[in-house]
């Protein structure tokens, strides 16, 4: 199992490296760079004035070089200066990425608690009352766009009601360590996370309830209940083990894409993470936070994409390596 | 003279029944398993009696979709009942499974009743170790320590041929051939020493010279354990090495039921005697095998009034035909369905029936 892990990390050296290079080459790519950007809608800059800051900035050499040059850099943790900030790009993203891990993770947890008993419910006892309910949840959350859903939420729970703050990840005034902090950073996550999460849910309840009903009909479960099983152990020792599996190998691509993905939730609760500054850096064509910021997209679906192979292969013996 | 004959008649007959006819372990009367198609009920099993006794192999034997496996199933209780009606009685132990509460019927099916199902390859649950599938039906049937249903595990596995148990025991069903498997599934079933037995088509899945082993196999167990057998199959084959008596199914219904030397000796239903003319003969080179025309009719599409079988033997003039086709007992103990047995003749200019027990 562990040389499994260890040759599966080993895989992923290659894999990072090939990201950088299409990474770089596709910012490159865009219209425009960082001189555009900084001096948009300025009058004052010139074209020479411009062209000499890219000859400073070695913007005009070839792509090559300016690929050698950024990746020597990024393999000693120097992702460059952000030239919209002013400030060393690891610094400006060493704030938010806690956010944001912390935005998707709780994300997760929370769409796992609802959907995992929905989808079990729904599959188990399907065609009932609650099965219908379920499924028509389940319409519900895949089609309602989550830019609306969330603009609701924000307008109704702290608009209205007040119940909770309406953008921020933490409030100024509270000092850092202590309980109250705490408190107020689960309070400025609950409505981002729960918006988040019941529109997640969809995909998690679907494959489970598809799953179930699927392996119900399996001649194993037959096997179980020629055994005398209990009808309530046929469920959890025979039929949720079996069903669960796909859902506990799409953990690790869940996690990718909600660190990706919360871009959209992220702008709507004014919440300073990693999706925010994504958007502000590709309008400002803030070239070194923008790579930087795709390679760590990257780099968490790769990380996701292993952690789910490893995760698959504890759970089921089929596909283990000895 | 004479009086010999009918005295070592006589005589014959006692041992039979001393022998064959033990205690019933099984009683079906008239057993009625309808499936909801669209809405309406369709009898799948439509009023098979049948019993069995101690000791005592009784094949069931048709073509497929006749309601064998239907008939294995409603016995277990294993169909789905939001889409499945029983009717009629299974006796088993004095109480009727079918009015049995589902944990009652737990307390049973498992630990006095052992099923031995048709595929090796996926009636295993994927991520359970053997040893842990085999001690299951233990866990809820016997009150044993661990370490003794291990054991009992171990005896088990050696029981049905495994020789490296140890091993066997912490593997996973993928790293066991079919073969293996189908003998760890039988294990299953003699995990809490059965009463009776239910094997559906136990060789079906397997390949010929496995087919042969698990065949072996079973008779060996047999000749160990004192419980009754349902063998469902429909390899001739099979039924004529290893069982007692056979019952000829049909559409839902059996049409004869005999014990086996005078099933094979003395068919006497349309369908038994097609069946047994359909068996390939390398005693002599035919030109054309025997096959019965037509397929047996969906239940949707049965017509459930007269001789089933008349539709494929069109050529039988509808006269010979019962218009309520009842059992009747030709022989003791030989039971048919239907009158068109008595005039019945195989078309001339197509394959004459031939010998059936060429051995």
């Amino acid at each position: 199992m562990l040389k499994f892990i260890l040759r599966r990390t080993l895989i992923m050296i290659p894999q990072l490296f090939l990201l950088s290079l299409i990474v770089f080459v596709l910012a490159k790519a865009m219209p425009g760079d960082a001189i555009t950007g900084a001096f948009a809608g300025d009058p004052n800059a010139t074209e020479e004035r411009k062209e000499e800051l890219r000859e400073k900035f070695g913007l005009n050499d070839p792509w090559y070089e300016q690929y050698g040059r950024w990746i020597g850099n990024a393999v000693q943790g120097d992702f460059g200066s952000s030239y919209m900030y002013k400030q060393p790009v690891t610094t400006l993203l060493a704030g938010k990425v806690g956010n944001t891990v912390l935005l998707a993770l709780f994300t997760l947890i929370i769409t796992y608690i609802i959907a995992i008993p929905l989808g079990i419910v729904a599959g188990r006892w399907t065609d009932t009352w609650a099965d219908k309910l379920i499924v028509t949840y389940n319409y519900f959350s895949f089609a309602t766009p989550l830019f609306v859903f969330s603009l609701l939420m924000l307008f109704l729970f702290s608009f209205i009601l007040g119940w909770f703050p309406i953008g921020g990840s933490v409030d100024i005034k509270i000092e850092e360590g202590t309980w109250d902090y705490i408190v107020s950073k689960m309070e400025h996550l609950f409505l981002p996370v729960m918006s988040g999460a019941l529109l997640a849910t969809f995909g998690t309840i679907q494959y489970l309830r598809n799953d179930i009903i699927d392996t119900k009909l399996k001649d194993f479960v037959k096997t179980a209940r020629a055994k005398g099983v209990p009808e309530r152990k046929v469920y959890t020792k025979h039929i949720l083990r079996n069903s669960l599996l796909p859902i506990a190998a799409f953990l690790g691509y869940e996690i990718a894409g909600l660190i990706g993905g919360s871009i959209f939730i992220e702008s709507i609760f004014s919440y300073p993470g990693l999706g925010q500054l994504f958007l502000t850096s590709i309008g400002a064509r803030d070239f070194t936070v923008v790579t930087a910021l795709v390679m760590i997209l990257g780099t968490a679906t790769i990380i996701g994409t292993m952690l789910s192979d490893i995760i698959l292969s504890i759970v089921d013996p089929r596909i283990r390596v000895e | 003279m004479t009086e010999n004959l009918l005295f070592e008649i006589e005589i014959y007959r006692l041992y039979k029944e001393e022998v064959f006819l033990g205690n019933s372990v099984l009683e079906i009367e008239n057993l009625r398993a309808s499936f909801r198609i669209k809405g309406d009920y369709y009898a799948a099993v439509d009023g098979v009696s049948l019993t069995v006794h101690e000791n005592e192999v009784v094949a069931i034997v048709g073509e497929s979709g006749c309601g064998k496996s239907a008939l294995a199933l409603s016995i277990m209780g294993l169909h789905n009942l939001k889409t499945t009606k029983l009717e009629g009685q299974v006796n088993f132990q004095s109480q009727n499974l079918l009015s049995l509460s589902p944990a009652k019927l737990n307390k049973v099916r498992g630990k006095d009743i052992g099923m031995i199902f048709q595929d090796p390859m996926t009636a295993l649950n994927p991520l359970a170790t053997i040893g842990r599938q085999i001690e299951e039906p233990m866990d809820y049937h016997m009150k044993l320590s661990s370490a003794a249903k291990k054991k009992r595990t171990m005896d088990l596995l050696r029981r049905v041929g495994i020789k490296n148990e140890q091993r066997i025991y912490g593997q996973y069903p993928h790293e066991l051939s079919g073969g293996m498997r189908q003998r760890v599934i039988i294990a299953i079933a003699l995990a809490c020493d059965p009463v009776l037995l239910i094997a559906d088509e136990p060789t079906t899945a397997l390949d010929v010279t496995i087919q042969a082993q698990i065949m072996d196999l079973l008779k060996e167990l047999q000749n160990q354990i004192k419980s009754g057998i349902i063998l469902i199959t429909h390899d001739l084959g099979v039924v004529a090495e290893m069982a007692d008596r056979v019952a000829v199914m049909y559409a839902g219904e059996v049409v004869e039921i005999a014990e086996v030397r005078e099933l094979f000796m003395n068919p006497l239903h349309p369908y038994t005697r097609s069946l047994l003319n359909s068996i390939p003969s390398n005693m002599e080179a035919k030109a054309k095998l025997h096959v019965i025309e037509g397929i047996v009719p969906s239940i949707q599409n049965l017509d459930r009034i007269g001789c089933r079988f008349a539709p494929r033997v069109a050529w039988v003039p509808e006269e010979d035909h019962e218009t309520n086709p009842q059992m009747h007992e030709v022989k003791p103990n030989h039971f048919v369905r239907c009158t068109c047995y008595k005039n019945f003749h195989f078309p001339e200019g197509r394959v004459g029936e031939k010998d059936y027990v060429a051995t």
